[in-house]
């Protein structure tokens, strides 16, 4: 019983010391920009949930982080770090976009698939690069998928300024922009707000992705790797092959989420010559998202719900409190500092009650 | 058009331009070299440089003064590398990731006080270009290397600095035995903490000049986002130069000089797409990293908390 509590508490208390951490640092900043914190706290909650419709826009907000946050689970789990989830996202959204552009006729019932698994394979060839170059050659890919992402928004900026830029625009200096999208392509609203059927289908993956991980012989030698590379070796396991598949898998659910951004919210593809233009940071959040998940899948449903709704009430702060919504960018790189800062303590623990065991062993025999 | 590209005047321009524009990656390069000879991969360089850009930015918008800015990106770079020595360091957070809290953090941040405190497209005048004597006449070599200002000469100075202290100096064989061989460092009595607060912190005041070179001596202006990602860059750059400050400094020139280039095709009117040539460094880094791969050994302790056992 008493250990039972012990790893309810192990889980459940860094993520939540973390946000608390954040949310008081947060508080403080406030005042000192001299904003009442509790006001503008008020405010984000009523931001993010304070009607259907902003309820609507936060889990709208969540789907990427979600999305991206499944592969993280993955690749972290793995023992693999992906940072590149802004580029897989922006290459997933290209590819789903430029089919729905060459087959402007299909019909919707087989475009909609068609577009979200192409961004999945999209996505997923540009992670399994830093993937492949990692199981090959050795190379580090925090560095390959950092690089990965640069060259990504280089061809987003290329495509859309060239093949796919939308040729019936009017005037002389033409925006990088691709025409929108035919309506019949746009992905299903589950109610008239802006939430989408994507949300669902990345609520439905984050069960299909726990299943995987825990219920499959292939998800059990990706953690494998991940918690032991020598053990996993030694029993027989490819090490290479399964880096290269989590990376892979890693950056299929960022290429999705790239779909699903265009597909359920914007219906088209601009650029402003920087990748955050198009993901909203969502290849970073998804992230934060994650670890706050505490790379579990299903933790990393409410996990993403929380950061949507931070995302998405932060316009509402700033318009009660005239504080810029990039405080909650701000507070977020705290939350993943405290995350991972409190991984001491809890390894800290763990020791503790480890040798509280022997001694009782000790004592009673 | 085409021969307007290779007459004399662009091209002594671009390599003028290449070689300043080296400055924001040498200095925050040859800072994580230290850092990582450490044993420690500080990923936060980017959200350090975006800090260290507003505070510049913003002492010389209020007094006008340029070195009290560089003193502000000085003091926040220091403080922020001293708080990312304390949670990869002593919290022993893991480096991958924490590296992504900072770059956050410093993003929202710097993006903040520049909406709270100036919220205007404002420019500054930088420091303004230093004719070194003699030198600065010689003919083309004099435009392109001696006509620069004086954060662009500093930015070149850190690397035989850099190469010294590493590799001549008792200091130097301390960082490099406690980022290859922590446990033996720390027998023979070298603290290892000691050594990684100061290369992380040193780490951090260079991100901060890195930005402050941005925005108070190439560029002269703050936004959001102002680095663009400069600062992951500088990490994979270190990589690239395989820790060695010589081998970043090619590294650094090889991204300024292709922008240096990429503009002015772009000034020119030259209807080659840019974002190829913009590409390139990128691909060639990665091509660089495969080769060198089995070749140059990266620190040996490099991402690995040191903890003494018993």
């Amino acid at each position: 019983m008493r250990n039972r509590l012990n790893q309810i508490l192990d889980v459940i208390l860094p993520p939540l010391i973390a946000i608390t951490g954040a949310l008081l640092i947060g508080a403080v900043m406030l005042m000192l920009l001299g904003a009442n914190p509790i006001q503008g706290y008020l405010a984000l909650l009523e931001g993010a949930f304070g009607s259907t419709n902003a309820l609507a826009d936060t889990v709208v907000k969540a789907t990427p982080l979600l999305l991206v946050g499944l592969g993280i689970c993955i690749a972290f789990r793995a023992n693999v770090i992906n940072i590149g989830g802004e580029g897989q996202m922006i290459l997933g959204a290209l590819s789903a976009t430029a089919l729905g552009m060459a087959l402007p006729t299909a019909p919707g019932w087989m475009m909609i698939p068609a577009a979200l698994i192409v961004g999945f394979i999209a996505g997923g060839v540009w992670g399994g690069i830093a993937g492949y170059l990692k199981a090959r050659f050795n190379v580090n890919e925090i560095l390959t998928t950092i690089m990965m992402n640069a060259i990504a928004v280089q061809l987003m900026n290329m495509l859309l300024r060239g093949p796919m830029i939308d040729t019936l625009q009017k005037g002389a200096a033409r925006i990088p922009q691709t025409p929108r999208l035919p309506e019949i392509f746009y992905l299903p609203r589950l109610a008239p707000t802006r939430l989408h059927l994507g949300a669902l289908i990345a609520v439905i993956l984050a069960f299909l992705v726990y299943f995987f991980l825990w219920r499959t012989t292939t998800g059990y030698r990706i953690r494998a790797v991940g918690l032991n590379t020598y053990a996993s070796r030694y029993a027989g396991i490819s090490v290479e092959w399964n880096i290269v598949l989590a990376l892979l898998l890693s950056g299929a659910f960022s290429g999705l989420a790239g779909a699903v951004q265009v597909y359920g919210v914007n219906h088209f593809m601009i650029t402003d010559g920087t990748a955050a233009g198009f993901t909203g940071s969502a290849g970073f959040n998804g992230i934060v998202a994650a670890l706050f998940g505490q790379l579990h899948p299903i933790g990393t449903i409410p996990a993403s719900f929380f950061f949507g709704a931070l995302l998405v009430g932060a316009n509402k702060l700033q318009r009660v409190t005239q504080v810029p919504a990039a405080l909650l960018t701000a507070l977020n790189g705290l939350v993943v500092v405290f995350v991972v800062s409190s991984e001491i303590w809890r390894r800290q623990r763990a020791r503790r009650r480890a040798i509280q065991q022997v001694e009782v062993k000790e004592a009673s025999s | 058009m085409i021969s307007d590209l290779f007459s004399a005047t662009v091209i002594i321009g671009i390599l003028a331009s290449g070689i300043r524009l080296a400055t924001p990656y040498l200095y925050a390069a040859i800072g994580e070299t230290f850092g990582q000879r450490s044993g420690v991969l500080n990923l936060g360089v980017d959200g350090i440089m975006l800090m260290g850009a507003f505070s510049g930015f913003y002492l010389v918008f209020l007094t006008g003064n340029l070195w009290l800015g560089l003193l502000a990106a000085i003091i926040v770079g220091g403080l922020l590398g001293l708080a990312t020595a304390f949670i990869n360091v002593t919290l022993q957070a893991d480096q991958g990731i924490s590296g992504i809290g900072i770059f956050l953090f410093g993003l929202g941040m710097s993006d903040l006080l520049f909406q709270k405190l100036i919220n205007n497209v404002e420019t500054v005048s930088g420091f303004p270009p230093v004719h070194i004597p003699i030198l600065s006449d010689l003919p083309v070599v004099g435009e392109i290397f001696f006509q620069q200002n004086i954060m662009v000469y500093g930015a070149y100075l850190m690397v035989p600095i850099a190469y010294f202290i590493l590799n001549k100096t008792t200091l130097g064989l301390k960082i490099q035995a406690v980022g290859e061989n922590p446990e033996a460092a720390d027998s023979l009595g070298v603290s290892v903490s000691a050594v990684r607060y100061f290369t992380v912190t040193l780490g951090g005041v260079l991100s901060g000049v890195a930005g402050a070179s941005l925005s108070i001596a190439l560029l002269n202006v703050f936004q959001q986002n102002l680095t663009n990602g400069l600062g992951f860059i500088a990490v994979a750059l270190v990589y690239f130069g395989g820790w060695r400050p010589t081998w970043v400094l090619f590294g650094s020139l090889l991204f300024s000089l292709v922008n240096a280039l990429q503009v002015w095709v772009q000034v020119i009117g030259i209807p080659i797409p840019s974002d190829i040539a913009v590409m390139l460094p990128y691909v060639m880094t990665i091509l660089v990293l495969i080769i060198s791969a089995g070749r140059v050994r990266a620190p040996k302790a490099l991402t690995k908390a040191y903890e003494r056992s018993g």
